[in-house]
């Protein structure tokens, strides 16, 4: 063997540093960000929020779906079950959103896990699956809209309070203390994800992704694993349905639980980059602000675009041509086609 | 010495097509059995059945003197009784060691150890200059050498090999043939569906021949190439050429 052939390999027993690449770079993005809401607007400042909800949403779906292979239509149902979780402990018992959460982070893992479980062990795989997980989804916002229990179509009001209270998760319109709380919690999302990828779990689940019966001959326990990962991605998706509450102070069944939601989490890592750490991040930069771009075209539009005065769909209309434009050039989503041509130099 | 793998009675049938029937022979601790037969024998039937892939319609697979008949073939393959496939199934994303080292850590190695047994292993085989290598840039003698080293990662007791020289070119041949020369020098229990017929005549200390599903014979590789049913069933005048080489 040639001198460059063994320099071309590394010596497997150095021992994996934390703060690999992923890690620096979460650090540096991090501190970047920080001063964002003291220098936005107001206005710009909710845009930043948003991102900040879809890019834990995106996280959510990348990990059950483009880590593990398992194709989620139904995260809607994460999401809704923390929002719910959290908006019925607080409304009903006063109990803050601290502790919503991780009962929300629960209770969408333990459903993530039932409905996971129901699914395979009658085998369902792709489509199937992914039919499986709408299905649900929608059965869950059925029963939320014809549930007085939970309030019904009306959903929650969450009480305001004077002032501002990190333990109530709750402060004044403008606050920056809104934009650092989402950050705090995508920052944890992010180190959950960057840490399930380097994980035994995360390994495990690419193998199984990649096949399913070659990772079983070699010992891996499949189902337990894929149930592992649904659990870990119902548990982040739930964090992003408390925060958004929180952060608009509202929910009802069609937000939570709506078939948009789900299909919000498919498109920020589709259009990021699948199965990587960081496209649901670039994805959530690109989508999130969609709306707002568009509603302010559509009230007030250049002379070029007056036939769409008062018209409304402009955000879908421009989802499909992003998805359809990424599918025909980028097929592994934005940051995931830039990370192949990179590691392929 | 009890046999570390007992077959009994196997049978497996789907819907009308009765692939393996009453097929039952042991194999030694430190043997290495040939499994031959023409195409449709259900000789990866037999596999299947024995690794866990799926339960067989009757009888029982014994390993270390337990009934695993009913167990699934991860646990199978923790407990040591590994298969390989006869179509090579890298994990296509991962690179080669990191194909290996998730071997070592379902078999419940922790990661630096994984990755370290993975890197030894893949010196062994010959594939350590691969190992920052996406797998599925292997070619194909790459790929069966990653089979290879993927079950080896478990520290397998028994190996099922599955056409493991398929696809090979001949002069690919002989460095797998010594490979597998050398797992079986460390212990390791060999049983191995092959059509070339030099390497089953190499390696084998027993040979299974299956024929419509069943047992048409069983014996030395000498008494087997000479047993004149398997020779108008599978080997024709093929027995000739291997004498020859």
């Amino acid at each position: 063997m040639s001198e460059t052939l063994i320099q071309t390999v590394p010596s497997p027993l150095h021992k994996k540093k934390f703060f690999d690449g992923n890690m620096v770079a979460l650090v540096i993005i991090v501190a970047a960000v920080v001063p964002l809401p003291l220098l936005l607007e107001s206005g710009q400042e909710s845009v930043a929020i948003r991102i900040l909800i879809f890019a834990m949403l995106g996280l959510s779906w990348n990990i059950m779906s483009g880590f593990g292979g398992m194709f989620s239509f139904g995260h809607a149902a994460y999401f809704g079950l923390g929002a719910y979780s959290s908006s019925i402990l607080l409304v009903n018992f006063g109990i803050s959103p601290w502790i919503g959460m991780i009962v929300g982070m629960a209770v969408a893992a333990v459903y993530g896990v039932i409905v996971g479980w129901l699914c395979f062990r009658y085998k369902l795989k792709g489509t199937y699956f992914a039919l499986a997980t709408f299905a649900f989804a929608e059965m869950l916002r059925i029963i939320v809209q014809s549930s007085q229990a939970v309030n019904a179509a009306v959903g929650y009001n969450v009480p305001l309070i004077k002032g501002s209270s990190w333990w109530l998760m709750q402060f004044p319109a403008g606050s920056p203390n809104y934009f650092w709380l989402g950050l705090i919690l995508l920052t944890g999302c992010l180190l959950a994800t960057i840490m399930f990828a380097r994980s035994k779990t995360g390994q495990f689940a690419v193998a199984i992704r990649e096949d399913e019966e070659a990772a079983s001959s070699i010992g891996i326990p499949v189902l337990r694993y894929k149930l592992k990962v649904i659990a870990i991605s119902a548990s982040i998706g739930a964090v992003a349905g408390v925060f958004y509450t929180q952060f608009y102070l509202f929910i009802d069944p069609e937000l939570a639980f709506g078939a948009y939601r789900s299909i919000e989490a498919i498109l920020i890592p589709v259009v990021g980059g699948v199965g990587t750490i960081w496209g649901p991040l670039v994805g959530s930069v690109l989508l999130a602000p969609l709306n707002d771009i568009t509603a302010a075209i559509l009230r007030n539009p250049p002379p070029f675009l007056d036939f769409l005065q008062g018209q409304s769909g402009l955000d879908v209309m421009l989802y499909a041509v992003l998805i359809i434009l990424v599918i025909l050039f980028l097929p592994k989503g934005i940051f995931g086609s830039i990370k192949d041509k990179v590691t392929r130099k | 010495m009890s046999p570390i793998v007992s077959v009994e009675h196997l049978g497996k049938s789907f819907g009308g097509l009765r692939a393996v029937h009453n097929v039952s022979f042991n194999v030694e601790p430190g043997e290495v059995l040939g499994i031959i037969g023409p195409n449709g024998a259900g000789k990866t039937t037999l596999f299947n059945c024995m690794a866990g892939m799926f339960p067989p319609s009757t009888g029982t697979v014994h390993y270390q003197s337990e009934n695993v008949t009913s167990w699934s073939d991860a646990k199978l393959a923790r407990a040591g009784m590994v298969r390989t496939f006869q179509l090579m199934r890298p994990f296509g994303s991962m690179t080669v060691l990191e194909n290996v080292a998730v071997a070592a850590a379902a078999r419940g190695a922790k990661e630096r150890d994984a990755m370290a047994q993975a890197w030894e292993i893949l010196q062994r085989v010959g594939l350590d200059h691969y190992a920052t290598r996406t797998s599925k840039d292997l070619p194909t003698a790459g790929l069966k050498r990653l089979e290879l080293a993927r079950a080896m990662a478990l520290h397998p007791k028994v190996l099922l090999l599955d056409e493991v020289l398929a696809g090979l070119v001949p002069t690919e041949r002989q460095p797998v043939i010594d490979l597998l020369l050398s797992i079986r020098d460390n212990g390791v229990t060999l049983l191995f569906v092959e059509h070339v017929m030099q390497a089953v005549m190499a390696l084998s200390d027993h040979v299974l021949v299956l024929n419509h599903g069943e047992t048409l014979a069983y014996g030395t590789p000498s008494e087997v190439v000479a047993n004149p049913e398997v020779i108008e069933a599978y080997l024709g005048d093929e027995v000739t050429n291997v004498d020859s080489q």
